[in-house]
């Protein structure tokens, strides 16, 4: 297990590293990030200024070496617009985003589970049907869209709950279920899959033959192994819930990192950017990581190969 | 084998599936709405009512058909700027498979080069497109997808390019996967026997045999690609107006949804209904081609 730990901390923080400089270079080298930040009616005295103040006259490897220096010990440079540090800007942000994104994850779970356990329980039932046409429409339908119609149906007509900001639990819900309803398709059908799985298996059978009743069955037995790859890729939607976050935060105008990633596009504030890619993937990273070793500790055969 | 089998004529297993696929719901009801979204973008400038970008101020915000002022004359409606609705939607569902097949072609290659590479040389070679393919995971696809338009300008041809580039996870995870199952067959083996190059096994022994698996991936990625670049330009980083993109119609109805809801319910509905097509002529394609999946 130490083997595998070590192994895969390393491998993690290799590909931190290589996330890092491929989204530097990826940034500055798909544009002129001097001509963004100037704007369209700059001079190129303005735009050779600029390209001075920020340190973009030098060469690239020098610009990622120096960011990278100041990235680890936590330095994450200015914001361009707001002119304070980008790692505090992130910091009071991050709450929130987190915040929608378990909310999100949470419904995601209590709605795909118990379908995907139904589902197994009975294949090709009417419930099964059901949840898998819940799991194609899910699947097809445009996150942003889906906002939208949240909107207008549950907070412009039937007035249930507001329709933008922060202050109370109630204004967290339809962004969480705009950001949650898309992981719930992959969720239940990996659910769905191992319970058929395992409801064949030779124990279960042991347990019936034992006399023990459904219930006890369905849930001590059954669901805590068919569970454990559904663990292991709700970690991995979480994380892409955080980058989803971009597009729910700036419908919602929700003051989490995604909405300050949207804005700071907007005004190619790109030290803002680059911090945000960096802290979403290593936040990844760290998810991909627990989850595979939550994963190893369960299953032996994982760490040995 | 016994009698009544000689009797029968000889069907191949490409045929077979064929065959699965011609009666499959999922294939033939995801199929026709694709097919006829596909004639529509296709056939666009020939049936569309009017020209998309035509702008009528006096003809502005008029209700759809069934809407209490709509009339035939705009069967959808028209937008803030008095262009027509329907045509701006057939218009739409073209930028929309443009991008789908775009990005389809571009990471269908880069992803299958990986995948099958990994999958056939192994060792080496599969750890390193391996740490690549987990490295592209953990890249935030919508934010870097956003800010390499932000540098590099936004037009049909960057989302197209930047989405090409950053879509090809699945294809090389899937072709890997195919790949390794293959690799190992007889027929690969003799054709290694015989001394066959390399890169005559992998055209003709390997790609004909993972070509189902490929195009599954390629069916659920297109419709991936149109949904990202339907978000990207909801967000005013993707398709710059006044081209006729479905999410940008939804992104520009949003300003009136309130008094207006179908001027987002529509293009909406026709995004989802051409996501919706895809996806379900892919699940049907990989139920057909893997029978011993099905349950």
């Amino acid at each position: 297990m130490l083997g595998f730990l070590v192994r895969r901390l390393a491998l993690a923080v290799l590909v931190a590293f290589t996330v890092s400089a491929v989204s530097f270079v990826l940034l500055r080298a798909s544009g002129d990030v001097a001509v963004a930040i100037a704007g369209e009616s700059a001079t190129e005295a303005d735009i050779a200024a600029i390209r001075h103040q920020y340190g973009l006259d030098r060469p690239l490897a020098i610009q990622y070496f120096d960011w990278l220096g100041n990235a680890l010990s936590g330095d994450l440079g200015r914001s361009i617009f707001f002119n304070t540090p980008v790692s505090d800007l992130i910091s009071e942000r991050l709450p929130v985003t987190v915040a929608v994104g378990a909310l999100a994850l949470l419904f995601a779970v209590t709605l795909s589970v118990p379908l995907g356990v139904a589902a197994a329980l009975r294949p090709n039932s009417p419930i099964d049907h059901l949840a898998m046409w819940l799991a194609v429409l899910g699947q097809a339908m445009p996150s942003f869209w889906f906002a939208l119609l949240l909107v207008l149906v549950l907070g412009v007509w039937w007035r249930l709950l507001p329709i933008s900001g922060t202050g109370t639990f109630a204004h967290y819900i339809m962004p969480a279920i705009a950001l949650g309803y898309y992981a719930t398709p992959a969720i239940m059908r990996l659910t769905r899959a191992g319970m058929i799985e395992v409801l064949q298996s030779d124990y279960i059978r042991t347990a019936r033959a034992k006399g023990l009743g459904t219930g006890r069955i369905l849930f001590k037995h059954a669901l805590r192994n068919a569970a454990i790859p559904v663990v292991a890729l709700a970690a991995v939607q979480f994380g892409f819930m955080l980058s989803g976050s971009i597009v729910i935060e700036s419908i919602f105008a929700l003051p989490g990192v995604g909405h300050l990633a949207w804005i700071s596009l907007q005004r190619s504030d790109f030290t803002v950017v680059q911090g945000i890619v960096l802290m979403l993937a290593v936040i990844y990273i760290c998810l991909a990581v627990v989850a595979d070793l939550f994963n190893a500790w369960l299953d032996p055969r994982i760490r040995v190969s | 084998m016994s009698a009544p089998d000689l009797l029968q004529p000889v069907v191949s297993p490409r045929a077979r599936a064929w065959r699965r696929a011609l009666r499959h719901g999922g294939v033939l009801f995801g199929g026709a709405i694709l097919l006829a979204i596909a004639l529509v973008a296709v056939f666009a400038p020939l049936i569309a009512p009017y020209d998309p970008y035509a702008q009528d101020l006096s003809q502005r915000l008029i209700d759809p058909v069934w809407g209490p002022k709509g009339s035939w004359a705009h069967p959808l409606g028209t937008d803030q700027l008095g262009r027509d609705y329907l045509s701006r939607i057939f218009y739409g569902a073209r930028i929309s498979l443009l991008i789908g097949l775009s990005t389809m072609c571009v990471s269908g290659l880069i992803g299958t080069v990986m995948g099958v590479a990994a999958g056939y040389f192994g060792g080496r070679v599969d750890d390193v497109v391996n740490f690549v393919v987990v490295t592209r995971l953990s890249m935030p696809v919508i934010l870097i997808a956003l800010a390499v338009v932000a540098v590099a300008g936004s037009s049909l041809t960057v989302v197209m390019a930047v989405l090409g580039c950053l879509l090809w996870d699945r294809f090389a995870v899937v072709m890997r996967a195919a790949t390794r199952q293959v690799r190992d067959l007889e027929y690969v083996t003799a054709a290694e026997a015989l001394g066959m190059p390399v890169r005559r096994i992998v055209i003709s022994e390997i790609l004909p045999n993972v070509l189902g698996a490929l195009i599954v991936v390629a069916t659920l990625e297109m419709a991936h690609a149109i949904l990202l670049e339907a978000a990207l330009s909801f967000l005013g980083l993707g398709v710059q107006p006044p081209t006729p993109s479905l999410g940008l119609m939804v992104s520009e109805g949003r300003q009136v949804m309130f008094f207006k809801p179908w001027l987002i319910a529509i293009p909406g509905a026709a995004l989802f209904l051409l996501v919706l097509s895809i996806n379900l002529l892919g699940d049907g394609l990989r139920d057909v081609m893997a029978p011993e999946g099905r349950s």
